[in-house]
């Protein structure tokens, strides 16, 4: 009698014992959230626009302001619009992947120079070279809103349709070229072929 | 103590500094003005993170407000407002977040925390107000009254 009452109380305790540890699978819940979560940078935020086409522009070229560059350049080939100008310093740290990205020939890439003034952004060039295939005037910054342009130097991957397929944020480093751009201009490539 | 005068002079200090991001903008009316108020105090810089389009001086910042004013001028409603910058730079953009499948957790989270503390409440408090009573077998209370007779005649 007494032993099944035992059993009894025993069986009774044991949602509770469970209960006690509830506060403890929570916290351990929040810690894997905060672990994660705390690692993203929120610097980085994502753009609505891959997946889309290019937002429109006509600018005056910084070769020539007599001319305009339209985004209809950046249509049947796949290529990077990059946005720069000369007041931003990650913008000169990245330069020199730019060259030698224009170098490998793989991809043309196209500037955005951003709210910046003509003559420093061609001063710049002739002195540190020049990795674009043309450069588009934003001395405003409106077309920079329109690609949702927040912080120099931002760049966009663009495939032969014109639609946006991947945005960097920041300076490219040439690790980020080779292990994350390149094969994606790649899949772009061979996608087409077929 | 603080004189009428400098008090006065304090708050004027206070207004201008409030009132320094509009400046350069004229208004029509007080409507708008409202408006272009709201919604550059919904709207977020995304350069200085914490800060909103109206409280943000960076200069993307400034691009932002003179276009919202140039949309709130041309009397654009909010909603067109709130799209053409969320179609840009996302719904990060946005100080309060859309009720959406992506933020449906966010939203209804506080309402599900507080059913779950209720119910936690009602259950364990039912606990505390109804101790299992337990059965004293009658032998026990035999004993008890014998004791407490024996007690009570000691007295």
């Amino acid at each position: 009698m007494s032993s099944q009452i035992d059993k009894e109380s025993r069986l009774s305790q044991k949602p509770k014992r469970l209960i006690y540890i509830l506060p403890l699978g929570l916290f351990a819940v929040l810690m894997v959230i905060f672990f994660f979560g705390l690692g993203l940078n929120p610097r980085l935020v994502p753009s609505p626009l891959i997946g889309e086409t290019v937002p429109a522009f006509s600018l005056p070229k910084l070769s020539n302001p007599n001319e305009l560059i339209q985004h209809t350049v950046l249509k049947g080939e796949i290529s990077l619009l990059n946005i720069w100008a000369t007041w931003c310093a990650s913008c000169k740290h990245e330069h020199p992947v730019l060259m030698k990205i224009a170098q490998s020939n793989e991809v043309q890439i196209y500037g955005l120079y951003y709210k910046d003034v003509p003559s420093q952004g061609v001063a710049w060039l002739r002195s540190y070279g020049d990795p674009y295939h043309e450069n588009a005037v934003d001395e405003e910054g409106k077309v920079g809103i329109e690609w949702g342009a927040y912080g120099t130097p931002e760049t966009f991957l663009i495939d032969q349709k014109g639609i946006i397929r991947y945005k960097h944020i920041g300076p490219i480093s040439w690790n980020d070229w080779k292990t994350t751009i390149l094969p994606m201009i790649n899949t772009l490539r061979n996608n087409n072929d077929v | 103590m603080m004189s009428r005068f400098s008090c006065f002079y304090l708050c004027l200090f206070f207004l201008t500094t409030v009132n320094a991001e509009i400046t350069g903008f004229p208004f029509k009316n007080e409507k708008e003005e409202q408006r272009f108020r709201e919604l550059s105090s919904e709207l977020r810089c995304l350069v200085c993170q914490n800060q909103s389009l109206a409280d943000s001086n960076a200069e993307l910042a400034q691009d932002l407000r003179s276009e919202l004013y140039q949309q709130v001028v041309s009397g654009n409603s909010n909603n067109q407002i709130i799209n053409f910058m969320t179609k840009r730079y996302g719904d990060f953009i946005l100080y309060k977040p859309r009720f959406a499948t992506k933020t449906l957790l966010l939203w209804i989270a506080p309402i599900i925390l507080f059913i779950v503390g209720f119910f936690c409440l009602v259950r364990f408090s039912k606990f505390k107000n109804h101790p299992q009573k337990k059965e004293i077998p009658e032998a026990d209370l035999q004993k008890i009254r014998v004791l407490l007779q024996a007690e009570e005649e000691k007295k």
